[in-house]
């Protein structure tokens, strides 16, 4: 019963790709560098007090109360539920912040419950940008030591370029939409480097596989063969990804909502990029067999082949 | 013969399993309400009346209670919900006063054969359970700063005794020493001197104005060991103190150079928390000055409950609040509260000596605290805070010497019976060795911490039940088989949480959810590889195991490198993103052996060494 395989021309359009991969990158660092990052209390620094109202709150009559209580720096919105209020204030510290806020909202008899208060100094902030920034770096360059023994340099290279990618678009539509940037983000976006990576390796294993025993000199067909031996199980993979993700999305309540978004959007990106920015990449830097030999020592069943 | 596992192997893979589900289960024990009572001091323990004494006012104040039980660590008494937990430790404490510690807490539910094997369930972050986090940073300026104030009477102490004359030793902003003398020739000897008593100095000579100088800094190691001591000896004190405020499960712990990270799981009342734990207060006792003493040898004081009123006190300490044993707070025969201190021994000998020579003479407890206050500066055009400290010193109270004080006495004069409780407290914990501030604060209410839970193992629920579906439809009979691996891995998963009581954050809720999307991959893999070989016409047999040999170096590189980012995000990240780093890297170790294994021994199990024909994949 043996089919003839079915192989997609996913070289194709790799050129179109390529642009429009370079366009999205241009347009993640352009509103990067224009908007910035919405970078949550964890890293601005400053203090923040979630309240809950057992009806839905009047947005515009807390920050009339809270001005009067001479808070008048106060950011004052919803977070998840309409009863839920998140109230982002300047950088000063004071132990009883968020009983002061109470005792400022329940003026006119309100019922109002502290849910949560915290305070981060400006240090403490700038401190975790610049880590996160720095662990994102050493990621990318372990990353990149790991293949580049396993595989080969090339390889690599289009792994940790095919990540960069990633993450800068996923940063890019997190600055584009102005969605709030906090700690469980950035381990959202690690986490994409761990997935995205995870989908590249796959692909690069079947190329370097493919490059090996297919008799055919073309690169662009053995790219396209490995891509579509791949396919499904890329397919299958990221939908199972997505399907939990979008649970957590929906159900994981406001705070981790972040999290759950930048992951969706770099499964996405990651699933394309592995094809579209590693492949062709490689492509690009003129893979050839000549680069895989010699052959490592675990690779014995490829004699098992016809 | 192909597809067949020999019979140790699955026994060892059995086993595993097994053992992983032992210790998995205690975690399907909800956890009760509890409170938690402890003595305050060696002298009041909680026994078997104790325990009888707190059913009785738990069954007088009408509060309803589960059982109560006598642990190494006090007693413990359950309660079926929060609001009853929360009534009963009013009313106990109310009841018992001030002599036990009354704490709020989340007791485990763990069968007794399950305990005896080590068994618990995994640790609730703060976030799941509400309390309190702060992180703290030492004042490393200061602690330095102190130490050279003890290194100016020393060489004071030393040059005086070698009878080689000073004309005065400064402490410089810079954070070193001058010393000034008359001549050059008294200032070589000096610093010979000073150099063969403190080998941790770094001396240098100059000649300024025409005066001999010494400069005197310390070393690098010295520096280092200052500062590690000051962190240490505040770990000490701060974790009396929070034992004193009656936490559950508190950690204290250092995290970096400088910085102290405190969490009190359950705490409400964090600002109560807060005033004791940052309070770097500390008590001074001095003689109050002849009245014709030399201005130099005195310094003037206001009284702390009486601004304007001032006093002139001796130069001299006699003792400090760290020559305190011990120190309760009660009251006096006219109902104004009092402290009542015991003084170790060295402090008590000290105390006598001098007492015993001023009799009839005045002597003043100071209350000595360590504040700072913020200022915003604006640097080049940034806004950069600053701290400022400054120490606060008032006169608590100045009474007549009537006899020779021994190692216990009383101080009196204190505001307010709080103000007592919290001195006696803060003198029983101990002084704080260089002063700290909050650099960072979370709390967490409990119903907030209620509703994360209950919102993460939802959405963990309803994942992955989509995933079970998805593969069940999708692959058949495989897919049942990675679906009993990939439940084979969250019990695994929760059993390694377990073993080694990681905590469990929101977070990590969240990496257990990618976990589970994430584990089927490298079922996915070998199950496509399978369908591939079978479709190039390769019997069944050999498809089933060339499919799981050659995914394996992909699952392998696949994973390690997730595993890097993985180690990578534990490393740099704190609190929460630990978490998840954490259940993500277990993760994808359990996952492995899940995936790999497990499934590998049910399609074994299932289709090994048997005639097949085709096989629905």
């Amino acid at each position: 019963m043996a089919e003839k395989e079915r192989i997609i021309n996913f070289m194709g359009p790799r050129k179109l790709l390529a642009i429009l991969s370079a366009i999205l990158l241009l347009a993640s660092v352009a509103s990067l560098v224009i908007n910035g990052l919405r970078f949550g209390l964890d890293f601005t620094g400053g203090s923040l007090v979630e309240v809950g109202y057992e009806q839905a709150a009047d947005l515009n009559g807390i920050r009339g109360q809270l001005t009067d209580a001479g808070f008048d720096d106060a950011v004052v919105q919803t977070f998840g539920a309409s009863t839920d209020v998140l109230i982002r204030l300047g950088e000063t510290h004071d132990p009883k912040l968020g009983d002061k806020v109470i005792q400022a909202l329940t003026v006119g008899g309100e019922s109002v419950e502290l849910r949560r208060n915290e305070y981060v100094g400006a240090q403490v902030g700038e401190e975790l940008r610049e880590q996160g920034g720095l662990g994102m770096l050493l990621a990318l360059g372990m990353i990149m030591l790991y293949l580049a023994f396993r595989f080969q340099f090339k390889f690599s290279l289009g792994a940790v370029l095919a990540l960069v990618h990633d993450v800068t678009l996923v940063l890019g539509i997190f600055s584009l939409l102005q969605l709030d940037f906090d700690l469980t983000v950035l381990a959202a976006v690690l986490a994409v480097i761990g997935y995205s990576l995870n989908d590249t390796i796959v692909v690069f294993d079947r190329i370097r596989e493919n490059f090996r025993i297919m008799r055919v000199a073309d690169s662009v067909e053995i790219m396209n063969a490995s891509l579509s031996q791949t396919l499904s199980r890329t397919l299958v993979t990221s939908l199972t990804t997505a399907l939990v993700l979008i649970a957590l999305f929906i159900f994981g309540g406001e705070s981790i909502h972040g999290f759950a978004t930048a992951l969706l959007v770099g499964i996405g990106v990651g699933t394309y990029s592995s094809i579209y920015v590693a492949a062709n990449l490689l492509l690009a830097m003129n893979i050839t067999k000549e680069d895989l030999i010699p052959p490592p020592k675990e690779e014995t069943e490829v004699d098992e082949m016809p | 013969m192909l597809n067949r596992f020999s019979l140790w192997k699955s026994a060892l893979i059995i086993f595993v399993l097994f053992f992983a589900g032992i210790y998995a289960l205690p975690n399907l024990y909800p956890e009760d309400f509890a409170v938690q009572l402890t003595g305050n001091n060696q002298s009041t323990q909680v026994d078997e009346q104790t325990l009888t004494r707190v059913e009785s006012i738990l069954k007088a104040s009408g509060v309803e209670f589960k059982s109560s039980e006598l642990q190494e660590r006090g007693g413990l008494i359950r309660f079926n919900d929060g609001e009853a937990q929360l009534r009963g430790r009013e009313a106990l404490a109310q009841a018992l006063g001030q002599s036990y510690v009354v704490a709020l807490n989340l007791a485990p539910t763990t069968p007794e054969w399950l305990s005896n094997i080590g068994a618990g369930p995994m640790k609730l972050g703060l976030d799941l359970r509400g309390g309190v986090h702060f992180l703290l940073e030492v004042d490393m300026a200061q602690a330095v700063s102190q130490r050279l104030d003890v290194y100016v009477s020393d060489i004071k102490g030393n040059l005086r005794k070698e009878r080689l004359r000073y004309r005065e030793v400064e402490h410089r902003e810079d954070g070193s020493l001058s010393v000034r003398f008359a001549d050059a020739a008294t200032r070589d000897e000096a610093s010979g001197l000073l150099g063969r008593t403190f080998p941790e100095f770094l001396i240098s000579s100059a000649e300024v104005e025409g005066n001999a100088l010494l400069y005197i800094s310390l070393s690098e190691a010295t520096l280092r060991e200052i500062e590690d001591y000051a962190i240490k000896q505040n770990l000490t004190t701060l974790r009396n103190r929070v034992n004193e405020l009656g936490v559950a499960e508190p950690l204290v712990q250092r995290q970096g150079r400088n910085r102290i990270v405190v969490q009190l799981p359950g705490i409400q009342d964090a600002a109560a928390a807060k005033r004791i734990i940052g309070k770097t207060a500390n008590l001074e006792f001095r003689l109050e000055a002849k009245p014709d003493a030399s201005r130099t040898t005195t310094e003037t004081y206001e009284f702390r409950s009486e601004p304007g009123r001032t006093a002139a006190l001796e130069k001299d300490i006699i003792i400090t609040g760290s020559s305190v044993a011990n120190a309760q707070s009660n009251f006096d025969e006219n109902g104004q509260p009092q402290v009542s201190i015991t003084l170790d021994t060295k402090g008590g000998q000290l105390m006598g000596r001098v007492t015993r020579d001023a009799i009839q003479r005045r002597m003043a407890v100071l209350f000595v605290e360590y504040k700072a206050r913020t200022v915003t500066e604006t640097v080049e055009g940034e806004k950069v805070e600053k701290r400022v400290p400054y120490v606060e010193k008032g006169i608590i109270s100045l009474a007549t010497i009537q006899s020779a004080l021994g190692s216990s006495f009383r101080i009196t004069g204190l505001e307010n019976p709080q103000e007592s409780s919290e001195l006696a407290l803060l003198l029983r914990a101990g002084a704080l060795a260089a002063p700290i501030y909050f650099v960072e604060e979370r709390t967490v209410g409990p119903s907030m911490g209620a509703e994360n839970i209950e919102l993460g193992t939802l959405s963990v629920q309803i994942g992955f039940a989509l995933v079970l579906l998805f593969m069940l439809v999708y692959y058949k009979v495989f897919g049942l088989v990675a679906n009993i691996a990939l439940t084979l891995n969250l019990v695994l998963l929760v059993a390694v949480m377990s073993i080694l009581s990681a905590t469990l954050t929101l977070p990590g809720i969240a990496g257990i959810v990618l976990t589970v999307g994430m584990a089927v991959d490298a079922n996915v893999l070998i199950f496509e590889r399978i369908k591939e070989e079978l479709k190039i016409g390769m019997p069944v047999q050999s498809a089933i195991h060339s499919g799981f040999a050659r995914a394996f170096t992909t699952i392998l590189d696949a994973n390690v490198t997730t595993l890097l980012a993985a180690v990578i995000l534990f490393a740099m990240g704190t609190g929460p993103v630990k978490g998840f780093a954490i259940t993500l890297s277990v993760g994808i170790l359990t996952s492995m052996f899940t995936a790999i294994l497990v499934t590998r021994m049910m399609v074994n199990f299932i289709y090994g060494g048997k005639q097949i024909k085709s096989v629905k994949i």
